[in-house]
């Protein structure tokens, strides 16, 4: 599948903004070190990358101006779905800013507007993750593992960010908080890792032989593309990278994604300050990094059933 | 019509074409349409379009012109061609490479007077339609077909995808439906046509004669072939001299009135063939001191000969030797077991009633696969025989001919010749010779035409030799010309051998006089092609939707089997540009030049409403250029007056005439007198006397006799071809390119097939159709590849004795082990027909012409001949041969790139956006309901969907 | 809306004979003319002209070659449009009501007027039925003519797909597959007819037609006994032959 840079940001910055949100309702209500000023924070960056996200996958449209017709067909899309849960999910957003603006004592309202604000950015995590779970002629997308992965790497960068930003702002490290992200950091690569071996393991049924219905006859293999040129399908379906690219990809999404982020984590409990902050930050970056590349490898590997109808070495 | 002979229904909106379809009246394509005609609105609406004449201002191909009035632009013409005209009209070549309408652009050249004239045919396919005419007096091609619905054993030889297409799909689903047919595809390469056949045979190309003899040898040892069908209906009784250094040798032995004679075993004399009535087929006689022998006895022994044992075949074709043998069984068995009995009274010639019409169910059919051979001529004659030997011509469940067909072997007219300065040719230029006293030679043996046709060298060119016009003119062998004036024909490109020589040729100027030597180019064409920019002044053309067209009987009619017919296209949109029909401009030219029958006697134009005022007005013979609604009042048909309305009756109907014949009439129509009849008075053919199919051509023996006349001044090259290649009995010998060059060195074949959905180079501008195929490759065996080493995509060498192409490769499994091939005429010079100079037809497709010489490698003696089949001039393109060699993958670019052309016309659009303001209102509705369809519904006997 | 309806009353679809189709391609353009200016018009083309031509078409030809495992082959042309599947995926992911399947004839189609061009569906369509316009921005597909089988401007024979219409072997049928006495469903009977990808579970209306046997194999001609050998066998022969004839 053809790795479209609007879909990968939307789906990498919404996911960990979802995250974050959970983060900064759980630090809020389970009393996790922070101050207010970091929960502030969290929430408007965690507003700004799902804004930021969903913004991002309208570049993908054709039409983006009839976007918000996207909500009417929640009954059998996940798309649709998708879209009506990022809006229901603003609703317990609002309660908690009413709660922090308006109503600070409120315990209720917070209790009340953090679970569901919680529960929403799972569920619309997972939304977005069925968008391509669902998709039955792409079999990397269509298992359980593109859910687990998708949650896992919400909250992932999710707590990652939310670590670096107690920190950054509260000068200090949580070791709590490090275990978590670390622990989640290592669940993500976990996931991905079993994604992977799903993936490579995982045998379509459809072959050129279904495709054309011409099995019995023996082996089908292409002739005469229909056109000359790429069309349409090819350029968006027929996406292809070569498997050694594939593999050193995975390596490198491998280490900036987790290793490098663990290392990196514990490497800066020894330092303070400056030095504190920069490697949070590289540990930051790197993992954005690994996390595009993720995404990007989980298009590009991405095979749709139609290239067996085109020309094998070249599509399949 | 569309552009080829299919009807069609163009609907308009807003005077912008909105859909073609396809009539589904029209007895050509019964409604249906290719998938040219179905993107004919692109052809239409091509940004290559040209749009006003041009005159050349630079050097021939720099394509810098100025846009000039037509007034001036005939003006130019006509005083090229009036002194032309005065001093010597041969000095004028013209040449069409469109063939439809010749029974104009043929008339006009004869009344010019110049014999230098012909349509594309000699690098076409005239091998196949002349061994049609001098064996059978019909032909494949669109000149007759299987009779699809009766027919058992459907045999095709080579590439067929080019002509009368759409009859022929037609056809070949219904037999497919019928499911009780076999279909079998002789061809190198498996795509098309022959994807769908039953079996396919991947001969080696080049050598489909040696399989056909093999398979007449199968059958005559068998004693199956149908003795009746040969002594009734073809010349096979007739007896031949066999008197080696008589002047008869060879020759028919005739009674005082000429007629042939043939041995009675009756009454054991000979007699005339009409009065026997037991003609031998075999045997030796005496008669007045000579050996006497029937047709049949040459053929046989000529077959019986050990060339022709499949083992020895298998080898050579690369079939093997079980399935010739069993092909040859299975066309006994269709032949002579499964005969077609329709229950159709009907009268011979000779007034003996028939009760039932009864027909050998095999049918064959040949195009370009056999023509363009150097070996064609002979090879296509060789299917003939075949098919005369099984009886199988003109019967039920055969080969049928088309209407007007069958003609005389040969038809009637003969080569044009010159009479005195500046008066007409006595017939039309292109004809038929009957023997060496046709030929337009000179008394010391030179030749009179400029492309050498109807010469000693070329005696039976039939469709004149347009690929040989521009290298003989600048050469000035036989002799120089003044002005080459060409109608739609990409000379300049795919349509020539060698497109190096042919450019060098079309600028080479003459050193002493700086002037080129062929001072004067005229060209028309509708596009852009890579030909334009050769021309020194461009009378531009309009689409086919702009114009008036017709297809007359006098040309390549719409005939089918049960019919006559003929057509007309009607202009349905105006131009939008400068441009006029060339039809229009040639009588013009004629009215300008004063050409007889073009002119009053005042000298003012006789058609001054153009091609459409010619179609109804213009006489020839007792009819003209259609043969419906004739008469004043538009009651006769065939032949009568001028019909002032006829064009209107036409457009009435569909824009066809269509007369079908009395179911009595339809079969054996060789020797049915009431066919016979009817064609004669139709003046098809000049009498009702039957026609006898030529098994030996005693033509070809009188050029022969010729050629060992030593008093006769000819080449001494081309006396011993025709000693060696007129021979009146059809054989085989390896094409000439393969014999001359090392097979070790160049081991392969290479050849072209026909995409289905291209004309020629005139799809490529058409978006739809090059997006189906914008680039080409060059495709082996798998077996071949992995020889080479070499993968899809990877890039190789091509080489020829000739020349060298750098093209990508890709792999298949249907083709035979020792041939590559690719699709025809889809690479492109880049800056042609407005595409962007990247386009992918410009940087990776590619042709074959390159590799592909006008004249053969040398002989031994030094020699070099034509590139061209021995008797009828045909070029040779298939014969090619070929090594390849794999090469570095530094550029994804063809070879070789010639230099750009100058681009001409509006920047095309980046984005089409077609039909945008065409949609129709109420999209959708329910009502009225949809029509049920399925194909070929009454074809399928059992079970047969309701 | 884009769920899809329990039944629908009929099921037009195409039936498209692999053994007859010579690839001839007359269908590609046949279907690119209507609809070009018909219910989703434009197909737009882009750099129609240029190095890198690539327009919208709804249906689309391919060629294969079938190898057995003896090392015998055959060449089979394919052409391919969208099958109108009874349970399209197509459908159910549109996240804005442009795609819906019709209940009166199981029609799929794109809402021109709808649709946001998220390329979802093309991408749920195992068969690559569906094709996007880049430069109108909304998914195209293959409408089977829907303005063209009920257009009452039109003469009745003209009420078929223009890619019926067109082709010239008669490769393609139409009709009501859900009707299985109409002479389609009988042709698919007849003839075996298969779906396209069933593992996908789309359950497509239209339906191929498989080759059929190729003959060599089932020659019943026997082999030729030769009778003659030699110029003058031939002649003892046959003037006997013709004589007592």
């Amino acid at each position: 599948m053809h790795p479209a840079l609007s879909v990968i940001l939307f789906s990498t910055a919404s996911g960990a903004g979802y995250g974050l949100l959970i983060f900064v309702v759980l630090g809020r209500l389970l009393w996790l070190p922070s101050d207010s000023t970091a929960l502030v924070w969290g929430f408007v960056l965690s507003l700004v990358l799902i804004v930021g996200g969903l913004l991002s996958s309208t570049f993908h449209l054709g039409r983006p101006e009839r976007s918000w017709r996207a909500f009417s067909q929640w009954r059998t899309s996940w798309l649709s779905r998708e879209g009506v849960m990022a809006i229901v999910t603003f609703a317990p957003m609002a309660g908690l800013v009413w709660h922090w603006f308006a109503r600070p004592n409120d315990e209720l309202l917070l209790l009340v507007a953090g679970v569901f604000a919680m529960v929403g950015a799972l569920v619309t995590v997972f939304t977005t993750s069925m968008i391509y779970a669902s998709l039955k002629p792409i079999p990397a997308w269509s298992n359980p593992w593109t859910s687990a992965v998708y949650l896992l790497f919400a909250l992932m960068t999710g707590g990652l960010l939310y670590y670096i930003l107690v920190s950054w702002l509260t000068q200090n490290q949580n070791l709590i908080l490090v275990e978590l992200t670390i622990g989640l950091i290592l669940s993500g690569a976990l996931v991905k890792l079993l994604y992977w071996r799903h993936v490579s393991s995982d045998v379509s049924s459809t072959t050129p032989e279904s495709a054309t219905g011409l099995g019995q006859l023996g082996k089908v293999s292409q002739l005469q593309a229909p056109h000359s040129q790429e069309n349409y399908l090819l350029k968006e379906m027929g996406f292809k990278i070569a498997r050694k690219h594939g593999q050193r990809l995975k390596w490198i999404c491998f280490f900036t994604a987790f290793v490098a982020p663990v290392s990196v984590m514990l490497l800066a409990l020894f330092v303070q300050g400056l030095a504190m902050k920069l490697l949070l930050l590289s540990a930051l970056a790197s993992m954005a990094i690994g996390v595009f590349i993720e995404r990007w490898l989980f298009f590009a590997e991405a095979k749709h059933v139609v290239t067996h109808y085109y020309h094998e070495a070249r599509y399949q | 019509m569309c552009a080829c002979r299919c009807g069609i229904r163009v609907y308009l909106k807003d005077g912008t074409v909105r859909f073609i379809e396809g009539n589904p009246d029209h007895p050509v394509n019964k409604g249906v349409l290719c998938a040219k005609g179905s993107a004919g609105i692109m052809q239409h609406y091509s940004p290559a379009r040209l749009t006003k004449p041009l005159r050349r201002v630079g050097e021939r191909g720099s394509g810098e012109f100025e846009e000039i009035e037509w007034d001036e632009a005939l003006g130019l013409a006509a005083q090229w061609l009036g002194r032309i005209r005065e001093s010597d009209p041969k000095r004028l070549a013209f040449f069409t490479g469109r063939d439809q309408s010749q029974a104009l652009t043929g008339w006009w050249a004869q009344q010019f007077g110049t014999q230098n004239y012909a349509a594309h045919g000699g690098f076409c396919s005239v091998n196949m339609a002349a061994a049609g005419l001098y064996s059978i007096g019909g032909s494949f091609w669109e000149f007759g077909e299987p009779d699809w619905d009766n027919t058992r054993y459907f045999l095709m030889f080579g590439v067929a995808e080019d002509h009368d297409s759409n009859p022929i799909k037609m056809g070949l689903g219904r037999l497919k439906s019928r499911a009780k047919a076999k279909f079998v595809s002789v061809n190198p390469v498996r795509t098309g046509y022959s994807s769908i056949a039953d079996e396919w045979v991947g001969i080696r190309p080049g050598t489909d004669g040696l399989f056909v003899g093999s398979l007449i040898q199968q059958l005559i040892k068998a004693e199956a072939i149908d003795f009746d069908y040969l002594i009734r209906y073809t010349n096979a009784p007739y007896l031949v001299v066999q008197d080696s250094g008589a002047e008869n040798q060879g020759l028919f032995l005739r009674d005082q009135q000429g007629k042939p004679l043939c041995f009675d075993g009756a009454s054991q004399a000979v007699r005339s063939i009409d009065d026997a009535t037991s003609p031998l087929l075999v045997g030796n006689y005496q008669h007045k001191g000579q050996t006497v022998v029937p047709v049949l006895q040459l053929i046989v022994a000529r077959y019986l000969d050990p060339s022709y044992e499949p083992s020895v075949v298998a080898e050579k074709t690369g079939v093997p030797e079980a399935q010739i043998r069993r092909i040859a069984s299975e066309l006994a068995q269709a032949a002579f077991e499964q005969e077609v009995i329709l229950d159709i009274p009907w009268t011979d010639w000779k007034g003996q009633k028939h009760e039932r019409m009864i027909g050998r169910p095999v049918s064959m059919h040949a195009m370009r696969g056999i023509s363009a051979h150097s070996n064609g001529f002979h090879t296509c004659r060789a299917i003939h025989l075949l098919q005369m030997l099984l009886g199988s011509i003109d019967v039920p469940g055969g080969f049928r001919y088309k209407a007007p067909y069958p003609k005389t072997i040969p038809p009637g007219n003969r080569p044009g010749k010159t009479t005195e300065k500046g008066a007409p040719l006595h017939q039309g230029p292109l004809g038929f010779p009957l023997g060496p006293e046709d030929l337009l030679v000179n008394d010391d043996g030179s030749p009179q035409r400029v492309d050498k046709a109807f010469s000693w060298e070329y005696p039976l060119a039939a469709h004149g030799m347009m690929h040989m016009v521009i290298n003989n003119a600048a050469k000035g062998d036989p002799y120089p010309i003044d002005t080459l004036f060409m109608y739609m024909a990409n000379m300049a490109w795919n349509s020539s051998m060698s497109i190096k020589d042919t450019l060098n040729n079309l600028t080479a100027k003459d050193e002493a006089t700086g002037e080129y030597k062929i001072p004067h180019i005229i060209y028309s064409d509708a596009f852009y092609s890579e030909t334009v920019p050769y021309a020194d002044l461009i009378l531009p053309d309009t689409t086919y939707l702009e114009r008036w067209d017709c297809i007359s009987i006098l040309d390549r009619p719409i005939g089918e089997a049960d019919a006559a017919g003929d057509a007309i296209r009607q202009p349905v949109v105006k131009p939008d540009r400068d441009v006029r029909p060339f039809q229009d401009v040639l009588l013009e030219l004629g009215a300008r030049l004063n050409l007889p029958g073009m002119v009053n006697d005042d000298g003012t134009a006789l058609y001054p409403g153009g091609y459409s005022d010619y179609l109804c007005n213009h006489k020839r013979g007792p009819g003209g250029s259609l043969s419906g609604w004739r008469g004043e009042n538009g009651d006769k048909e065939f032949v009568g007056e001028a019909n002032p309305n006829q064009l209107e009756r036409y457009i009435e109907n569909g824009c066809f005439w269509h007369r079908e014949f009395k179911h009595e009439q339809r079969y054996f129509k060789f020797a049915n007198q009431s066919y016979l009849e009817l064609a004669s008075e139709a003046g098809w053919i000049p009498s009702a006397d039957p026609i006898r199919l030529e098994l030996y051509s005693e033509t070809l023996q009188k050029f022969r006799l010729a050629a060992m006349n030593y008093e006769i001044s000819m080449p001494e090259d081309a006396r011993q071809r025709i000693k060696e290649f007129f021979d009146p009995i059809p054989f085989w010998y390896m094409p000439f390119e393969e014999q001359l060059t090392d097979n070790e060195a160049l081991p392969l074949h290479a050849l072209t097939q026909r995409p289905m959905h291209m004309y020629h180079s005139w799809g490529s501008q058409n978006p739809w159709l090059r997006q189906i195929t914008a680039q080409n490759y060059l495709y082996m065996h798998d077996q071949l590849a992995s020889k080479l080493g070499v993968a899809d995509f990877d890039w190789v060498k091509v080489a020829s004795s000739h020349g060298e192409i750098r093209v990508q490769v890709k792999i298949m499994n249907g083709v035979n082990p020792h041939t590559v091939w690719t699709w025809n005429a889809i690479g492109k010079r880049a800056g042609a027909w407005n595409l962007s100079q990247d386009a992918p037809e410009a940087k990776k497709g590619f042709l074959l012409n390159h590799l592909i010489s006008e004249l053969l490698p040398p002989k031994k003696s030094g020699a070099r001949q034509a590139n061209a089949d021995p008797v009828t001039g045909q070029a040779s393109w298939f014969d090619l041969r070929v090594k390849i060699e794999k090469c570095e993958a530094d550029s994804d670019v063809c070879g070789p790139q010639l230099d750009s052309l100058a681009t001409r016309g509006a920047q095309p659009v980046s984005v089409s956006l077609f039909g945008e303001d065409l949609q129709g209102k109420g999209q959708g509705s329910r009502e009225p309901s949809h029509q049920e369809f399925v194909g070929n519904q009454d074809c399928y006997e059992s079970p047969k969907p309701k | 809306m884009t769920d899809l309806p329990k039944t629908t009353k009929k099921k037009l679809g195409l039936v498209i004979d692999l053994d007859i189709c010579v690839g001839c391609n007359a269908c590609v353009t046949s279907c690119k003319e209507w609809n070009t200016a018909g219910y989703s018009a434009p197909l737009s083309d882009t750099d129609p002209y240029g190095a890198d031509p690539s327009g919208v078409f709804f249906n689309r030809v391919h060629s294969y070659e079938v190898i057995n495992t003896q090392g015998e082959s055959v060449t089979i042309n394919f052409p391919k449009s969208c099958l109108h599947c009874d349970d399209a995926p197509c459908v159910t992911v549109c996240p804005t009501g442009a795609s819906h399947k019709r209940e009166e004839d199981g029609i799929v189609l794109v809402d021109p007027e709808l649709c946001m061009g998220c390329k979802l569906c093309s991408w749920a369509c195992p068969y690559g039925a569906r094709e996007y316009d880049e430069h109108d921005g909304i998914m195209k597909k293959c409408t089977l003519c829907v303005d063209k089988i009920y257009n009452p401007n039109l003469p009745e024979h003209s009420r078929v797909p223009a890619c019926v219409s067109a082709c010239p072997t008669g490769a393609r049928s139409f009709g009501d597959l859900g009707d299985e006495h109409s002479p389609v469903s009988q042709l698919v009977k007849d003839r075996g007819g298969f779906d396209l990808m069933p593992e996908q579970g789309c359950a497509p209306v239209n339906k191929y037609l498989p080759p059929r046997q190729r003959q060599p194999a089932t020659s019943q001609a026997k082999p030729l006994e030769e009778k003659v050998e030699s110029i003058d066998n031939v002649v003892l022969r046959w003037v006997d032959k013709i004589l007592s004839a």
